[in-house]
Order: structure tokens, then sequence, then C-alpha cells
């Protein structure tokens, strides 16, 4: 029998090394389009996205400047709207982390929360610092402008007094326009190195840590896990500690947008899964595809409806978070409890079914 | 398997083959140990983790700090010797103890393969490998031209064993009928050139894998043993593992197998090459006595015939064990160690420990990072018995902090060769409650697939 079967195998191999390359169209392939994939992620969704922000971030900038030059209820009020609409743009982009991104820890300088309330009283009581410290990682980006714009004393005026009549007022004017700065500054780095980075990235198809793919599952649910589940939901609502912690939810100072930036985490991160075009409502190839692809259409529909699930139980909560916490922190954790459901069908099938190398250990199998 | 039960002890046959096999046997586990110490892999698998997981019941060999490179020092160094046949026996002992320990440090490594060095590094210990073409010999002046024949056929016996219980554990229909879990590992070899895009995508290729796999290692010792088929099978030997070395990280195994397979070979190949390293590399004028056979002592062939009869005996049993356990084995992994069940399942998992205050009624959830590496929380997230340990270790340490009326409760689930994945440990059952024992484990959800997995 196996003698039978062994000389088969082997002029299997002898004929495929045999069957010419120059054929147009070998006849055995029905492999995944990983390049159309990433194809499509970097110039559908991933440049578009950062384009958005680009913009948005340049729109905040403007606000910034003309609050810094004449601190008013009116500017103040435009400085606040331009921050939302950045905020929520960002959360587009949170979970790329290829390239520059990772390499200047980008998103360590946007969107770090809890924002360290006594290290900015400290930065601008000082009037020097170093945002590129990583101990200022908790002192700057969103959460920073957040404390800045929002949270500095409990009414409008009294914040413009910070800007206008206190003793540190050019301090806190600084702050605020160092903060500024940084964010775009960065931003324009990751950006720019990105789109010039395109090719490469649609290119590097091959299975290995460094491969595209691989890289952009592995921060794409590293992200849903840790920036998502636990960062928006789990820690404030005490999954992680024996009691619950309100205060450490997104934009906390505002204090009425925390559902609304989690819904747009949610829908980036459905979006890239299903492939769907930033801003738009058509589709290119996306994880649900490679899924299909590789006959797991069961899975492929289970985490698009378990998006839609958890999609329903975050917009039951109240708008603020922290609210919700203190209410009702029941409801929070059963969002946390819909979203985790997604981490186990990402983590465990959707790996094990692409089995691409997404971690680091190297040592011997079986 | 035990095809003749009147087994002569007394016959002799050729040196050659045994002195080959301790040559290359040795040299391999010194690159062995030499490519695990300049991969970092004692760092990183000993030295790094915080906890370490244990076997039952041996909870005290565990990893000692830095002094774990002396281990694989000794470990390594008495390869060399086993090769060079320099005091033999006390190198074997030493070689079988100090690879036991690094084995025995950390459960999470195991790897069937290791335990199959452990079994042949054992056996080394009882043959009379360095009667010929060893320093022993040289330094000696005698070499004995033949020795007892029990001593090949032992190690002939252990490969046969490993091969024919690996293909019956093949013998079950996610294998044959669904050809998991090749389906979903050879697509994802899309890099290897000529084959990636085409052979690896197709359906009835994974099939004939699956097929082929199973057939080599049902029939390759046989193969081996029979003359006719003999240089035949040692080709498909070579192929086979290469080929999967190729595919899989499975590191030396391959290799391992393929100069473990060349004690089918007759004498004349082995004096061939011996004749050849004593004429060209090997130079010596100093006379060496030829003794025609090696006798060993009545006491000596006693003791070792009791032990080789008990181990086979053992080697033999032992893999069946998993009978004597409830439902699936592919899931509750009760017996499924230690029975050369390899690259038989994708099993993936993810688990996570709440700990709750009972009289509170407070609880919190564990980052399983502040406490394991990924590739111990890999290897925890889908086997009960890492679970439990786990569980317990958690539990203890949260008590050392001054939590009290600690309970554990694992929220885990785990998917099985492509199965969508679904609740794997009961999670209203306190796991800190529970012992740790090899009885059958009554807090894992049973298998609940409607694709059952029948079969060996």
């Amino acid at each position: 029998m196996f003698k039978k079967i062994f000389p088969v195998i082997i002029t299997l191999f002898i004929l495929s090394s045999c069957s010419s390359t120059e054929e147009e169209n070998p006849v055995l392939k029905d492999s995944f389009d990983r390049k159309g994939m990433l194809t499509n992620i970097a110039d559908n969704i991933i440049i578009p996205a950062y384009e958005d922000f680009s913009s948005k971030m340049a729109l905040l900038k403007t606000e910034g400047n003309a609050f810094i030059d004449n601190p008013n209820i009116a500017n103040l009020e435009s400085l606040r709207n331009s921050w939302l609409t950045a905020y929520k743009s960002w959360q587009h982009i949170e979970m790329y982390n290829i390239g520059k991104a990772n390499e200047i820890l980008y998103k360590f300088h946007i969107n770090i929360y809890p924002v360290t309330v006594t290290d900015i009283d400290d930065n601008i009581k000082n009037g020097s610092y170093d945002l590129n410290s990583a101990n200022n990682h908790d002192a700057q980006g969103f959460p920073a402008l957040d404390y800045l714009l929002f949270g500095l004393d409990n009414s409008d005026s009294k914040i413009i007094e910070k800007y206008t009549i206190d003793t540190n007022k050019e301090n806190f004017k600084k702050y605020l326009y160092d903060v500024i700065a940084q964010m775009s500054s960065l931003t324009n780095i990751v950006v720019t190195d990105f789109k010039e980075q395109r090719n490469v990235f649609v290119n590097n198809t091959v299975n290995t840590l460094s491969g595209s793919v691989n890289q952009l599952v592995n921060d794409y649910i590293f992200y849903y896990e840790k920036g998502l589940r636990a960062n928006k939901i789990g820690i404030p609502s005490g999954i992680f500690s024996s009691t619950p912690l309100p205060q450490k939810v997104e934009a906390f100072y505002n204090n009425t947008v925390s559902k609304e930036l989690t819904l747009e985490a949610l829908s980036a991160v459905q979006n890239l899964f299903e492939g769907k075009h930033f801003g738009k409502n058509t589709k290119g190839l996306g994880f649900n595809d490679y899924l299909i692809t590789l006959n797991r259409n069961d899975l492929a529909t289970s985490i698009s409806n378990q998006f839609t699930i958890a999609k329903t139980a975050i917009e039951k909560l109240n708008n603020s978070f922290s609210i919700q916490i203190n209410s009702d922190n029941v409801a929070m954790t059963k969002a946390y409890d819909e979203l985790q459901k997604n981490v186990v069908l990402m983590k465990v099938d959707m790996i094990q079914t692409f089995n691409i190398s997404v971690d680091y250990v190297d040592a011997d199998g079986d | 398997m035990i095809s003749k039960l009147k087994y002569n002890f007394n016959t002799q046959t050729n040196t050659a083959p045994l002195a080959i096999f301790r040559l290359l046997f040795g040299l391999l586990m010194f690159v062995s140990m030499l490519r695990f110490w300049i991969n970092g892999w004692i760092e990183k698998l000993y030295l790094l983790p915080k906890f370490h997981f244990s076997y039952l019941g041996l909870e005290f060999i565990k990893p000692i700090g830095n002094y774990t490179y002396f281990i694989f020092l000794i470990c390594g160094l008495s390869a060399i010797f086993i090769a060079i046949g320099y005091k033999y026996r006390f190198a074997t002992i030493i070689f079988f103890l100090s690879f036991l320990y690094i084995e025995l440090m950390d459960k999470t490594t195991y790897l069937n393969h290791y335990y199959f060095i452990n079994l042949v590094s054992f056996l080394l210990i009882f043959l009379p490998a360095n009667a010929y073409f060893s320093l022993d010999a040289y330094l000696n002046g005698k070499k004995y031209l033949k020795v007892p024949k029990w001593s090949i056929d032992s190690i002939k016996l252990l490969l046969i064993i490993v091969y024919f219980y690996a293909g019956l554990a093949k013998l079950n229909s996610d294998w044959l009928l669904r050809a998991m879990p090749l389906k979903i590992w050879l697509p994802s070899k899309f890099d290897i050139p000529l084959i990636g895009e085409t052979f690896m995508q197709q359906n009835w290729f994974h099939y004939a894998m699956s097929w082929s796999g199973m057939l080599y290692d049902l029939t390759i010792p046989f193969l081996l043993l029979y003359k006719k088929t003999r240089n035949m099978a040692f080709i498909a030997v070579v192929f086979f593992h290469v080929f999967t070395r190729v595919l899989f990280p499975i590191g030396m195994f391959p290799y391992i197998m393929i100069i473990a397979t060349l004690i089918f070979f007759e004498n004349s190949f082995h004096q061939k090459i011996i004749n050849f390293l004593t004429k060209n590399i090997l130079i010596t004028r100093k006379k060496i006595q030829s003794i025609s056979t090696l006798k060993l002592s009545n006491s000596r062939q006693k003791i070792t015939k009791t032990v080789l009869c008990i181990f086979f005996i053992i080697q033999i049993m032992f893999p069946w064990r998993y009978l004597l356990y409830p439902g699936e084995l592919f899931w509750n992994e009760q017996g499924y160690r230690f029975s050369w069940r390899v690259m038989l399942m994708e099993k993936a998992g993810s688990t996570n420990f709440k700990i709750v205050d009972t009289k509170k009624n407070t609880s919190f959830t564990v980052d399983n990072s502040d406490f394991l590496t990924t590739f111990q929380e890999k290897q925890m997230s889908f086997q009960p018995d890492f679970i439990l340990e786990y569980a317990h270790f958690l539990g203890n340490h949260f008590k050392k902090q001054g939590h009290k009326n600690i309970a554990v409760f694992a929220e885990s689930y785990v998917a099985l060769n492509g199965r969508l994945s679904t609740r794997f440990i009961d999670n209203t059952v306190n796991l800190y409650a529970e012992k740790r024992s090899f009885k059958p484990i009554k807090w894992i959800i049973p298998f609940s697939s409607e694709i059952k997995i029948k079969g060996l």
C-alpha cells in the first residue's frame, strides 16, 4: 500500500517542480489573495483613516491656536468640538501599530488614560517638561486635552480664567500648545511614513512574524482585547479589580462621550474585519473573506454577529460610562461579556484558522 | 507486538550498528543541547518564567536559577562522552538523569520527541554500546566484535513502538475523514516555493498527506525490518522527516529519527563507516585485542533482562491508559501525553481566572501575563491539568497577599481541530477546592461538538 502511494507522491512533487513557471495560469491555485486584502486595507481603510485624522488634527491645531490667542467661551467651545471630532477619528487608527507608529510609540503619546493630573499640574507649574519622555505618556494626548479643556475647574468661566488671569496662565497656554503640537507632529511622521511604506506593506505577504498580515492580525487582536475591551469598559467597570474604577473611563473630564468613542472604536474594528472602506459603504477583502476562503463561513458570520450583539449592549449604556458604572454597573459588565466573546472567537478560532505565527514562541513543536 | 514469545537472550550479533548508534546519538544530543543554549531557550523557558508547571508529585523538580545552565552543560558534556564512548556507563547515567531533570522542570515544554530521548537514554545505560569503536575499548585495549543481540533489538523495538503507536493514534475520524489538523496547517505554508501556493492549498492534498502519514507510521518499522524493502523504506524515512521539517518547526526530531533508523541496517553498512573512520581519521598504532563475543555475567544478564522486560511491558501498556478515562481524549487529555500522539491536533484556548471573595461577594479577573509567559499561557489555556495547577497557584498567591475566602473560577473556551470554540471548564466549580490527581476530571464541560471523534 505504502509502496504504491509513495512513488505517487514523489511523482507529484517532480511534476510540480517540472511544471513550467511561464504558464500564465497555474492549474492549481486557490489560496487566499493576501496581497489583495492588504491592498484593500492599506488603500481603502488605513490611508483614508490616517488622512481623515490628519485633517482633523490640523483643525484641532487651528482651533487650539485661536483659543490660545484669544481664550474665551466661544473659542473654548470650538476647540472642544474639534477635540471630540479628532478623538472620534483617532478611534479608527489606534489599532495600527505598524512601522513608525510602533517605533515612536505613537499611541502612547496620543491616548494613555487616565491622565495623571499631578504630572500635568507639575509640568505647567515648572514650565519645562519633555513630552517625549515615557514618564509623560500619561500627561499628553487626548486625555490631557480632556483635562485641560474640561477638567481644570468645575465651570467653563473658571476654566477660561486659568488661561486668562491665573498666575500661571502663560504656562497653561504653552502646555496646551505643546500637547497639540506634539500630537500633530507625531501624526505627520506616522502618516507620511505609512504612505511611503505602502508598497512594502502590501507586498510583504510572507508568513513570518514580520509579515504584514501577521502584524496586522496581531495588532488588531491586541487592540481589540486591550485598547477597546479592557481600557474602555473592563478596567473602569472593575473586571480586573475588586471594586469598579469609574475615574478610569475614556474622556473622564468631559464625561459625556465615553460611549460615543467606544461605539466609534467598535465600528472601526468591525469595518477592518469585514474590509469595509473608511467612511463608505463599499467593501473589499477583509479578515472575514480570509476565513471564508478557508471554509470557515460559520466563524466569519459568528464574529460579525457578535460585533452587532456587543454594539447593542453598548448602545444601552449611558453616554457617560462613569455615570453608568455608578448607577448600574451590571449593564457595563454585560457589555464587557459580549465584547469578550469576540476575543475568544478571534484569539482562539480565527488565529487557529489562519494558523499564522503571531507570537514570539519559537521553541520546537512536536 | 511481541513477535517471538520465546526470545533467545543468548544470541550474539555484530557490534558495529550499536557503536554507530551510540556515536551519532551522542553527537546529536550534544548539538541539541548547544542549539538550545544558543537560541536562548534556557533563559526564555526556564529562567524568565516566574512560575513553572510541574508534573504531579514532582513539584520539587524545577529550574535552579542560573545554575540551570550548569545542568545543560553537564547534559551536553555527557552526550559527548557517550559519543566517544568514554566512561560510558557513568556518562549514560549522567545524561539520562540530567536530561530527565530538564524535561521535568516545566511541563510546558513537553514534546514527544524529548520523551523519546528520555527512553533511549534510559535504554543505553543497560546496553554494551561501548564494546567496540569507543575510547573505553581503546583504553582497555579490548574490543568486542559481537554483543548480545537483545541490545540492538531493544532499540529496534522501541522505534517500532514509537512509529506504530503514532500510526495507531492517527486512526481516528478527524485525521482520516476530515484531514484535520493538516487542513489547518498546510494552507498556511504558502511561502514554500512551488508547492506552497498550489498543493498546500488543495483539499485532496490534505487528505493524501493525512493518509500517507498514517500509512507511513504504521508500516515503516516493518518495511525497515524486512531486508528487501529496507533501502526503499530508509529513503522514505529521510524524505518524510525532511519534508515535515520543511513544514513544521520540529527542531532536531527528524534528524534523531533518521539516525535512529540506521540501526535497522545490516552490520556491513555500519562496519564500512567504522572502517572509513579508523582508516582516515582515527588512526592509531595501538594494538587492541579483539574478543569475539561479549558475555555478561549471569547476575548482570538477569538484572538487564528484568529491567528490559518491565520497561517494554510498560511501554506497550502505557499509551492505552486513556481507555480508563471517560470522555473524549482529545478534549480532556487524560492519558494524552507519553503516548506517541504526535502532531495530532490543533487545539487552542482562552482561559481567564476570576478570583472571588466568597464572603464579600467581590471578584476580579487575573491578567495572565502578570504570571505566565506567552508560551505558558498558550499551553495552559487548553490543558486541564495546567489549568488546575495554575488556579491553585493563583489562589495561594492571593492568599499570601492577604485576600480571604478565596475561590478561583475559570472562564475557559477551547477550539479543537477547526470546530467552533466552546466552553471548556465548568465556570461554577471552585478550582481552588479541587485536588490535583490522576482520577477522571469532573469539572470539564464534556466534549459536545456534533462532529464526534471516532477511532483509537
